[in-house]
């Protein structure tokens, strides 16, 4: 533990020189655990037959040197098949383990890691690096708190998934004790799409209303009650209430048709024209009583 | 400190449904969890749910295949559990609007899977799942269960009698991810483990990065033995660059393997000459890896798994998602071209020592789903188990948590279930802890329930300021050398030399262990330390299982032994347990439960 490693050319070179100063301030502390990271690091990045640049937002709030954010980057050792994450992983176990962002999956079913990702939302476990522009820039969801580094503040979005009734109501369950509900093929098929949303936060993010109307429902939360609505389980009433939930003032009205949100989605769901379809919903279910 | 009747610990499939149960008995139940609950690794599985719903089934043809895929491992009275109270928790997910896949006159699904006499796999798509998952939050939601995402629990608060047996749990201790404060929960009622799974414990997974251990480490820690750890379930079609899942589903539907000489090993070879690529996932994993070994495989690495046959509207109606991740993960479109798999850890059938009710030794401390061992699966779990197990236990648990009566169990718990202590086994470092243990300090002093918690949360704010505090190793090359050597190891084909070798490392792992350091000063969001907390339960998981592997000398289920190529019933038919015993860990073994409701069960030869 001893080896001592100078300061790495290939770590952290930060955008100006005082931000150099403060980060190399706050690495002091920890050089002792960096030497033995900084000797591993060393070894792969010599044994790599090419590498690949990462600009990476970092952000600490009570940290000195990362209370202003700025870009650190990191030279990782390109594989094929490497993913944002798996590149984002490697320079954590590597050159800087505060480095932080949340992951768990690692096969965009969790929904953890939608980041800014060259200017685009997407997840970095399902984005190859092979496919983006070199050096890779990563930011956390634009139109949300920062928390830290690549982390933000999720409870906006939950709080907008939450506020649309996202669970199945009906008042017609057959009545012996082991009887399904039947369900067409067809229905079914005409909700899986909307239930394959995975709450990764991606459309909001994207989503220009959303970040200019605070309290606008957002594709996903629109999308989740979609799922409900277009389930033939739940029966008329319920779709009825359904219906009056998301033509409220921030609701389905608001949407522009951008299609920022499908065009980002990582489960391909086709939310601008679900949003879409509730509008003509809505507008049909209004006809009907006057 | 917060106090409530119930704290359910994690909220993948196990922990949602002990929740909701608990809620419906009328406790004021929190949910603790390190990740946002539709973030669990649950949402990850792909195949479906067993139940027996239809004419034709019944529960127990369900626990018979149950407990022949367990090799005759499993206990008769959780088996039996297990296969009579799917079908009523299946159908419960559907009344909760879960979207199953439909048949032509609307009722749910099920399909064909490995180790099965009926197609009871009862399933939505190839993401049965993330359904799951989704549809039991949105019931939390609806019922306004308080949960606590991203709050890490890192110790459980147990009173300090000297038997395991005579303590009792009142709480867990829990650091605030966002926050950095250590805080106390007080469960007045029961704490529920439903931490799931601990694959990170190898290096090719399909489990999650959170998949860590932390319940069976810290439920032994406290004293509550763990059961079978030596079974662990490798999964055949694993992609082999990520490790990423290709279900079941796949061959349940008829796709096929071939080795890299183009033959359908599993016949040609003889390996499962009747079932073939649906013979128990144990089976299938070894055959791969002999194909591999032998030279037959593709790249010395893999095999292929072919389901091109099926037509393109098939594989999209009832695997679609497969298609995804295989493109996704591996660059391969599965519709033109065979995927390469290989076998991956899956699943650990081992775990924290329960009844059929979820309850552990520990007054108040229950576990359920991946990381309990009721045990159900034996050696060996079916696939399409595992998903009812989360439910069906995790209702239970939850249930009894609430204080409901669910009648006395017959799976007994605790070492006082001991049939013979384990004094022979040769071990080439001691297993345990280094110099004194100061987990549970066993003086009987310590048995106020609110006093139990503030202890807890003190010993543990003193370890994580520590940890924070001083100069020292990274947890992540300690982490990195742990799961190489349970890789190469404590793999799908054990030796006794390589154990020991495990065993070596391991020790040296937890030597550098108590060196390790955070380098992060933050208390915001800190993962460095959440992952050096991880890296410590994974140490004590991964030396259960090396020990029970050493331990049991013979082959059962997904236990090989290169020097015991038998099942040895007379000398084996037992379980192998390991008490943390104040940091001198302590094998004994207690007997297995045959004798089911109205049946015995005969040990028979296993084959497909």
């Amino acid at each position: 533990m001893s080896t001592q490693i100078p300061e790495q050319e290939t770590e952290t070179e930060t955008e100006t020189d005082a931000e150099q100063e403060s980060s190399q301030t706050r690495r002091v502390s920890a050089e002792r655990t960096r030497a033995g990271m900084d000797q591993r690091a060393e070894d792969e990045l010599s044994d790599a037959d090419e590498t690949v640049e990462l600009k990476v937002f970092r952000y600490d709030p009570e940290v000195e040197g990362k209370k202003e954010p700025r870009f650190d980057s990191f030279e990782v050792p390109f594989t094929k098949g490497m993913t944002v994450l798996d590149a984002l992983i490697f320079a954590r176990d590597h050159f800087d383990s505060s480095l932080t962002f949340r992951h768990s999956c690692r096969q965009a079913i969790c929904g953890s890691d939608a980041l800014f990702v060259n200017g685009s939302q997407r997840l970095g476990c399902k984005t190859q690096m092979a496919d983006l522009e070199w050096p890779v820039r990563v930011e956390p969801l634009p139109h949300a708190e920062v928390v830290k580094d690549l982390v933000v503040d999720m409870e906006h979005f939950y709080d907008q998934m939450e506020s649309v009734e996202p669970y199945f109501q009906t008042e017609e369950l057959p009545s012996g004790e082991l009887d399904e509900q039947r369900q067409d093929r067809a229905n079914r098929e005409e909700i899986k799409m909307s239930t394959r949303c995975i709450w990764c936060g991606a459309c909001m993010s994207s989503c220009n209303v959303a970040a200019g109307d605070n309290e606008y429902l957002g594709p996903a939360a629109i999308n989740k009650a979609y799922r409900f609505a277009m389930d033939d389980r739940e029966g008329e009433d319920m779709t009825e209430h359904r219906l009056n939930i998301i033509e409220q003032e921030h609701g389905v009205w608001r949407c522009q048709t951008q299609f920022s949100c499908t065009e980002v989605c990582p489960k391909d769901i086709p939310l601008t024209e679900h949003i879409q379809e509730l509008k003509r919903e809505a507008v049909k279910s209004n006809l009907k009583f006057w | 400190m917060h106090e409530h009747d119930v704290v359910v610990v994690g909220a993948g499939g196990a922990g949602l449904r002990a929740a909701i149960a608990a809620q419906e008995e009328g406790a004021d139940v929190a949910m603790v969890t390190k990740l946002h609950p539709v973030r669990s690794h649950t949402g990850a599985a792909e195949g479906g749910i067993n139940a027996a719903l239809r004419d034709g089934d019944d529960w127990e043809l369900h626990a018979y295949d149950t407990m022949k895929g367990s090799d005759y491992l499993g206990d008769a009275p959780a088996i039996e559990t297990l296969a009579q109270d799917a079908p009523e928790e299946v159908i419960q997910l559907e009344h909760w609007g879960m979207p199953f896949s439909r048949e032509d006159d609307g009722r749910v699904s099920q399909r064909p899977f490995g180790g099965l006499s009926f197609p009871r796999t009862t399933y939505a798509g190839a993401e049965t799942g993330h359904h799951l998952l989704h549809t039991m939050y949105e019931q939390v939601v609806k019922r306004g269960i308080q949960v606590y995402d991203e709050f890490y629990v890192s110790q459980l608060a147990v009173t300090d009698h000297d038997e395991p047996e005579e303590r009792e749990c009142h709480g867990v201790v829990a650091y605030d991810i966002k926050s950095g404060e250590v805080v106390g929960f007080r469960a007045t009622g029961g704490v529920v483990l439903a931490t799931g799974g601990d694959g990170q414990v190898f290096e090719h997974t399909t489990n999650a990065v959170a998949n860590t251990g932390d319940g069976p480490a810290m439920a032994y820690r406290a004293g509550a033995p763990v059961e079978d750890m030596e079974f662990v379930q490798f999964h055949p079609t694993t992609l082999p660059s990520t490790g990423v899942l290709i279900s079941e589903g796949v061959r349940g539907e008829g796709g096929i393997l071939y080795n890299g000489e183009g033959e359908r090993f599993m016949f040609e070879r003889g390996y499962a000459n009747n079932a073939g690529e649906l013979a128990s996932r144990d089976v299938v994993s070894r055959a791969e890896l002999t194909e591999i070994n032998e030279g037959r495989g593709i790249d010395e690495e893999y095999v292929e798994l072919d389901m091109r046959h099926l037509g393109e509207e098939r594989i999209t109606d009832r695997l679609e998602n497969i298609i995804h991740l295989a493109e996704d993960f591996e660059g391969v479109d599965p519709l033109k071209e065979p995927m390469p798999v290989k076998p991956g850890q899956h699943y650990h059938m081992g775990g924290i020592e329960t009844d059929e009710n979820g309850e552990t030794c520990v007054d108040g401390l229950y576990a359920a789903g991946e990381c309990a061992c009721a045990s159900v699966h034996g050696s060996n779990r079916l696939g399409g188990n595992a998903l009812p197990e989360l439910i069906v236990f995790g209702a239970r648990a939850g249930r009894h948590a609430a204080g409901t009566d669910l009648g006395t169990a017959e799976v007994p718990v605790g070492p006082s279930a001991r049939s013979e202590t384990e004094d022979g086994l040769e071990t080439p470092v001691n297993p345990g802890a280094l110099g004194v243990d100061d987990d549970v300090a066993a003086d009987g002093a310590l048995v106020e329930p609110s006093e139990v918690v503030e202890h807890a949360v003190e010993t543990e704010r003193t370890r994580i300021e520590g940890m924070l505090e001083r100069d020292g190793i990274n947890h992540a090359e300690i982490r990195e050398d742990l799961q190489r050597a349970m890789t190469e190891y404590v793999n799908v084909f054990r030796t006794e030399e390589g154990l020991k070798k495990a065993l070596e490392t391991i020790r040296e792992c937890r030597e550098r262990y108590q060196d390790v350091a955070v380098s992060d000063p933050s208390r915001t969001f800190n993962t460095d330390l959440i992952h050096t907390v991880e890296t410590g339960n994974l140490i004590d998981v991964a030396e259960t299982i090396t020990l029970g592997a050493l331990a049991r000398t013979e082959f059962r289920g997904a236990h090989w032994r290169k020097e015991h190529q038998e099942r040895k019933d007379e000398s084996w038919l037992k379980h192998t347990m390991i008490a943390w015993n104040g940091g001198s860990p302590e094998l004994y073994y207690k007997p297995v439960v045959l004798e089911g409701e109205n049946k015995e069960y005969e040990p028979k030869v296993r084959s497909y």
